[in-house]
């Protein structure tokens, strides 16, 4: 009963959170919303019993988006950049309101169908990982996971495009100025260390427990951006070779040992004997590239040459 | 050997993308060579589908429902190889354009990954059995055209990669959705174990869903308009890859979805929307194809017609159709207008990018007398102009001829009638740059001169869709490969 | 008693119905991307809810890591969409298609 009542609560939260970052009339306001709504999302995973996927909600869905678009509405802002405010379209709303229904509707009617539970933890032991979830994305449905952290490179590089021409070589990001003696960079010098531990806490734990190298990688990447934020690092240039090594080592380690696999007769196959030492090795490498290209993106192309 | 050869037409595009990133200097070099290391992969791979049948492979070892499951069959290992054919000639058409002169450039460092991700992501949707799988390889494919359209960094060609996000955006929601759910009733993402489910209602509305959402990713009317712009828009290697390939890969998987996975549910009424949008998208393409006038926009305008052809195997060949003797043929068709179509379509944009840098600009009258001044890249434009018309001998001509026979065959003649007048306009919009590049006034003064080995490169695509109108029987044989619900007996061209 | 499953199965289907209001009706690419995030976890949330109907065996572990990779993805998806944003916003002073401002294309 208690239960059903927070769940109530959490949902009316998370329609209430989605309807005022949708429609609020200024946009920073709506980013607010949107950061308090992937709380509430994430909050809802841990209610769904899906740590990981919390933990991947709480670090990327509302964080570093939440990020992102803030950063957004700076640029937009700076650039004096707006789009005209449209009148609420009802004959829209009544339709989006009607796929709801039938969404809502369709859910219901599901089958009762039980999901992989059973294969999947019939072939955890010798799967690398006493974590299903680690388990699915880096042995089960390693594919997706290499072609996932690849998509990252691909939008990053996407990404650097956008640069002028003349600031191809320079420091990505807007060069920030930060008074040593100021708050920001006290947090800079104070919360790295401790933002480091949590997240190669979170990759090692990943092969048992909740965690894993995009969570992990997501606290490094914070980390890294505070501590360039605070004027304690400097992002290095795009052109630099320890960069990109950085940016495509964790695929290159994944494809490799994949490749490895095919010569054996199965493409990313791990043997079961390696395949603890394989899979924490692929989640060190990943998290390594994870992090440098979310911090990356979240700098953005570079804008100078200096 | 058979995992080898399935993987590595994966594979090797990833590796030469992350070494593309650490190692820009040597980018265009590996660029080239894994075009042509795949291209080579994909033939031997279509000799052993060819004589083997088609060939499965579980990767990690793991069967589905666990794992994801690859596998070459007829119709994906021939896109496989025309596409690997027409990446090789593409990445080495971008040399010139691409390559570092010494220092490293923006668009020098970007457009390699971009291409070979590009190219990874085309591969795996032509193999991949896996919905779930399918979406990643489509989002990775996607997201690189985008950053492509977007590599020449003018406000315009910003502008046109905002509209394809919008609709890309769109479409790959409503196709995860609809994996959702075939997920939530079956348990399985496999398009192999989906297809021995009873189908009931999630699964109409799964394959709903991914409709739509591969509908918009494949450009089809009314979900068109953010195509033109962004082919046009792009440098023109990146245009020919765009225009040619991209939109094949969401295609393919439209045609696993309904003639493999759920065949039963295309209803007569389905087929008919399919095939009524396609048939639309032909007249309406063409049509705004003749207005057009600067030149790559009239070629990409023609790409929404081109495609619209494809969604006549539909009606044709799907649903209950699929067992009747004419349906081989309209199977074929579909692919052999794919075929041509990418051939000839990047055959065109190489060609227009070679004329924009010999005129300076693109507006149709640049190209007065032309042929003169560059005979070869006028002749692959001519030639590749043939297939798109589907005039006899050439690739596009088997593919019409092949819809024709199937749609009287079967007393569909209604789309017979889309064949004709889509020809029809395909010739209009296709005569006016043809008959100022080949008119005998007009002074080519002030050209900048194009090598002649890069006006080659369009000649030899151009030549390849004509030639597949010339041997089509070996290809006709091969696409039936592993064809679900195929007949026995085919009516043969 | 309601299982936590279906209420939130059901709160990913309003979510999806708000998210695919505001992705519409929107002209503002901010605002549209927004809206599309919130569609996108709605989404999720309903694919998530369906992989725990069945309590005796406890969470589906698969849905989660393809949520997971989903995530993932779609935060690429929004990066690049940002950055082009920003490029098309410093370039015109617009932050909305052409045609969605009522202009030509």
């Amino acid at each position: 009963m208690i239960s059903t009542a927070l769940d109530l609560v959490l949902v009316a939260l998370l329609v209430a959170a989605a309807l005022a970052a949708v429609g609020a009339r200024g946009l920073f306001a709506g980013v607010v919303f949107f950061v308090a709504y992937g709380v509430f999302v994430a909050i809802a995973w841990l209610r769904l019993d899906a740590i990981d996927v919390a933990l991947a909600e709480a670090a990327i869905g509302a964080g570093l988006t939440g990020v992102l678009l803030l950063g957004a509405v700076g640029h937009l802002t700076r650039a004096g950049a707006g789009a005209p405010p449209r009148r609420p379209a009802i004959p829209l709303a009544l339709a989006c309101a009607g796929i709801s229904v039938m969404l809502g509707w369709a859910f219901l009617s599901l089958p009762d169908a039980p999901g992989l539970q059973v294969p999947v933890a019939a072939a955890l032991p010798g799967s690398g990982s006493t974590n299903p979830v680690t388990s699915v994305l880096l042995n089960f449905r390693a594919f997706d996971t290499l072609l996932e952290s690849i998509v990252l490179l691909a939008v990053l590089v996407g990404v650097w495009a956008l640069a002028p021409d003349a600031a191809w070589g320079g420091r990505p990001g807007l060069v920030q100025r930060v008074r040593p003696d100021g708050v920001l960079a006290g947090f800079g010098r104070l919360l790295p260390p401790l933002g480091l531990l949590v997240g190669v806490y979170l990759v090692w734990a990943g092969t048992k427990q909740p965690g894993g190298a995009f969570q992990g990688g997501t606290v490094l990447a914070a980390v890294w951006l505070l501590a360039a934020m605070a004027g304690v690092t400097r992002a290095p240039r795009v052109t630099s070779l320890v960069l990109r090594i950085a940016l495509v080592a964790g695929p290159v380690l994944f494809l490799a040992v994949g490749m490895a696999g095919a010569l054996g007769g199965s493409f990313l196959g791990l043997r079961p004997d390696w395949a603890a030492a394989l899979v924490l090795t692929i989640e060190v490498g990943l998290t390594l590239s994870i992090a440098s290209a979310l911090a990356l993106l979240v700098l953005g192309p570079p804008e100078r040459a200096a | 050997m058979t995992t080898l050869l399935l993987s590595l037409p994966v594979a090797l595009p990833l590796l030469a993308a992350l070494l593309a990133v650490a190692a820009a200097r040597q980018a265009a070099g590996l660029a080239m060579a894994t075009g042509f290391l795949v291209l080579g992969l994909s033939v031997w791979l279509a000799f052993e589908v060819a004589a083997l049948g088609p060939i499965t492979i579980a990767l990690g070892g793991w069967e589905a429902p666990l794992g994801i499951v690859l596998r070459a069959d007829g119709l994906g290992a021939g896109f496989l190889v025309v596409s690997a054919m027409v990446m090789a000639v593409v990445l080495v058409a971008a040399q010139p354009s691409f390559e570092d002169q010494g220092q490293e450039s923006r668009a020098g460092f970007a457009f390699w990954p971009l291409a070979l991700l590009l190219f990874a992501g085309l591969n795996t949707a032509f193999l991949s059995r896996d919905l779930f799988n399918l979406f990643v390889a489509l989002e990775l494919l996607t997201l690189s055209a985008i950053a492509l359209v977007a590599i020449g960094g003018k406000a315009d060609a910003v502008t046109a990669a905002l509209r394809y996000m919008v609709f890309a955006l769109l479409g790959s929601v409503l196709f995860l959705l609809g994996a959702a759910l075939a997920y939530a009733a079956h348990a399985t993402l496999d398009i192999g174990l989906l297809s021995q489910v009873e189908p009931g209602w999630p699964m109409a509305a799964a394959l709903a869903l991914m409709t739509m959402g591969l509908a918009i990713k494949t450009a089809l009317f009314p979900f068109h308009a953010w195509l033109p712009p962004a082919h046009a828009g792009a440098p023109a290697p990146a245009s020919a890859m765009l225009s040619a390939l991209v939109p094949k890969a969401s295609f393919v998987i439209l045609l696993r979805l309904w003639f493999d996975l759920a065949p039963e549910l295309a209803s007569p009424l389905l087929l008919a929307v399919l095939g009524g949008l396609g048939a639309v998208a032909v007249i309406h393409g063409s049509l705004l194809a003749i207005g057009q006038d600067r030149l790559k926009l009239i070629i990409a305008y023609s790409t929404v017609a081109q495609l619209g052809y494809l969604f006549l195997v539909f009606p044709l060949a799907g649903g209950a159709g699929a067992a009747q003797p004419w349906s081989a043929g309209a199977w074929t068709a579909a692919s052999f207008h794919a075929f041509a179509h990418m051939l000839a379509k990047a055959s065109m944009f190489l060609a227009a990018g070679l004329f924009l840098r010999a005129v300076g600009h693109d507006r149709l009258e640049g190209l007065r007398g032309l042929a003169r001044a560059m005979p070869i890249a006028c002749f692959a434009f001519g030639l590749s102009a043939i297939s798109l018309m589907g005039l006899p001998l050439s690739g596009g001509f088997t593919a019409k001829y092949l819809l024709l026979t199937s749609a009287f065959a079967s007393g569909q003649w209604g789309w017979g009638l889309v064949l004709v007048a889509g020809g029809l306009l395909a010739a209009i919009y296709l005569f006016r740059p043809l008959n100022l590049m080949f008119s005998k006034e007009g002074a080519a003064a002030s050209l900048t001169p194009v090598p002649r080995w890069e006006q080659v490169l369009p000649l030899l695509l151009a030549l390849a869709a004509v030639l597949l109108g010339l041997f089509s029987a070996g290809p006709f044989a091969f696409l039936q490969i592993g064809r679900p619900g195929a007949a026995a007996e085919g009516l043969l061209p | 008693m309601i299982p936590s499953a279906t209420l939130f199965g059901l709160a990913g289907a309003a979510l999806v119905g708000i998210g695919l209001y505001g992705f519409l009706a929107h002209a503002h690419l901010l605002r549209r991307l927004l809206s599309f995030n919130v569609l996108g976890s709605g989404v999720f949330l309903m694919f998530g809810a369906a992989a725990w109907r069945s309590p005796i065996l406890g969470a589906d572990a698969v849905p989660h890591a393809l949520i997971i990779t989903g995530i993932v993805v779609k935060l690429a998806g929004s990066a690049l969409a940002i950055a082009l944003l920003v490029q098309l916003a410093r370039a015109t002073r617009r932050a909305a298609l052409p045609e969605d401002e009522g202009r030509p294309p």
